[in-house]
């Protein structure tokens, strides 16, 4: 556990470095095509640094609005809070905040940069569906993740890439704009202008296949597998979290309206924005877990 | 030369000493906190009891007998000093309750009151946060344990008078598949 906490730091400052270097070169990029110099190389900096530290303070409050969590009472959901808080003692970290998703589809997810600042939420579906051993067994899955600093790995993850979609569609919609309206001005200096994003948006492109594989090496199947073996040590009760993962396995099909790509390895079991069992091919491409059938094959085992 | 070997053998020795003593005092506040946890899930059943037992009787007054039992049981855990006494005490508390419940079985209109719903899931959460502090402060407590009794711990717990502690154990399967809730 102590090792797995150790990498997870480690990985969490090897992914902000690899963000910091990469909006330095296109910062660097940019300057040198619209001859501006070192401006464009510091504001790079500038916004890769706030984005770092933004992702690391504010990381899980963006997660947590981006899935329209709302936070619960110990009055509003007895149930719910009395769990989280059992399973805190039981591994002996603080107890985190209690969100609820209101989201028809089956999961859960945990988010925060360390115990002392954590929260787990989960969906309506869910806690609608489960009874209470088999919400033991999802929250101690969470807190397992919690536990190992997945949670900060992750969130970290979340708000870098959300942040990248965020840029590529401007830079396109920038670039489509502004080429309709240059040419229609006949102004050469929007030229050079158009021609840069569209060089910064066709990088983007490019580059999001690139970074959905990146994701999958931060956030390994190995640690669901991990977390689900760690949460049954927790509740001392795997069967627990093996009946839960059947019903969310039933109910995979139900669609997740704030599911992307950024959030999707946080969550549980991968969410899916589509009716019916398949994915859509981007999602295939940012495809974080591994199968229920194998983790609940893991689990029976123990 | 040899002064050097000594003295670096010697700066080892207590590094190494150091480091044990650090991991014997964080363990050892761990088990105190662990037992803090206990404690106050503890009282919060010990809170729990009278309100139950009041709600109880207003639909089974006859049950008195059973009432009793539970309350005694509450003032002796109360009044207990001693790990293994207490740990006893609870044991009564936690079948006098089972057997309470049992008894609401019987009675639709109780089973069906929202003030004994509430205080069902209040207890229900409370008797498994004091068997998940137990399992935390058991684990903390095998773990000191097994550090002061190895070697070369040892050497460093009785140097600075590191004690054993005793285990809170409740011989009674509290979990497991007989608490599956089904009407959670």
């Amino acid at each position: 556990m102590y090792e797995q906490i150790a990498s997870n730091k480690r990985r969490t400052a090897v992914l902000v470095l690899g963000a910091v270097v990469f909006l330095a070169l296109i910062g660097y990029v940019i300057g040198a095509m619209t001859s501006s110099g070192v401006v464009g190389l510091v504001l790079a900096l500038v916004v890769a640094i706030v984005m770092s530290l933004g992702s690391y303070f504010y990381g899980d409050r963006l997660v947590l609005a981006s899935t329209r969590a709302r936070e619960v009472s110990a009055g509003e959901q007895p149930r719910l809070n009395n769990i989280v808080e059992g399973l805190a003692i039981a591994a002996g970290i603080p107890k985190p905040r209690v969100y609820i998703v209101p989201e028809r589809a089956l999961n859960a997810y945990a988010t925060g940069r360390d115990p002392e600042h954590s929260s787990i939420a989960v969906t309506q579906g869910l806690l609608e569906a489960v009874n209470r051993v088999e919400l033991e067994g999802v929250i101690g899955h969470e807190l397992a993740h919690v536990q190992d600093r997945d949670i900060l790995v992750g969130t970290v993850v979340a708000t870098l890439v959300g942040a990248a979609v965020l840029l590529s569609e401007f830079f396109m919609r920038a670039w489509f704009w502004g080429g309709i309206g240059g040419r229609r001005g006949g102004d050469r200096g929007g030229g050079v202008v158009s021609l840069v994003l569209l060089a910064v948006g066709i990088v983007m492109l490019i580059l999001a296949p690139i970074v959905g594989q990146i994701i999958k090496l931060a956030v390994s199947r190995n640690r669901e597998y991990l977390a689900d073996a760690q949460g049954a040590m927790l509740t001392r009760y795997p069967p627990g979290l093996i009946s839960a993962l059947r019903k969310i396995e039933a109910g995979a099909k139900i669609p997740m309206h704030s599911a992307n790509n950024a959030t999707a390895h946080l969550w549980l079991n991968q969410p899916s924005r589509i009716q019916g069992e398949g994915m859509g091919p981007l999602e295939r491409l940012f495809q974080t877990h591994p199968p229920i059938a194998e983790r609940i094959r893991r689990l029976e085992e123990m | 030369m040899w002064v050097w070997i000594v003295v670096g053998v010697v700066a080892v020795v207590v590094l190494a000493a150091v480091l044990v003593f650090n991991r014997l005092v964080r363990l050892r506040n761990r088990v105190d906190n662990g037992w803090a946890q206990i404690d106050v899930q503890l009282r919060r059943r010990y809170d729990l009891i009278p309100n139950l037992v009041e709600t109880v009787r207003g639909y089974a007054a006859h049950e008195r007998e059973l009432f009793e039992e539970v309350t005694r049981a509450r003032t002796a855990a109360i009044d207990a000093s001693s790990v293994p006494d207490q740990a006893q005490a609870e044991d009564q508390i936690t079948r006098g309750l089972r057997q309470l419940l049992a008894v609401v079985e019987a009675y639709p209109d109780l089973k069906a009151n929202e003030g004994f719903l509430a205080l069902q899931e209040e207890l229900t959460g409370t008797e498994s946060k004091i068997a998940y502090a137990r399992q935390f402060y058991n684990d903390q407590v095998m773990r000191l344990n097994t550090l002061i009794q190895s070697f070369p711990s040892v050497l460093v717990a009785r140097a600075f008078g590191f004690t054993e502690r005793e285990f809170f154990d409740i011989e009674d399967p509290a979990r497991g598949p007989a608490q599956v809730d089904f009407t959670g």
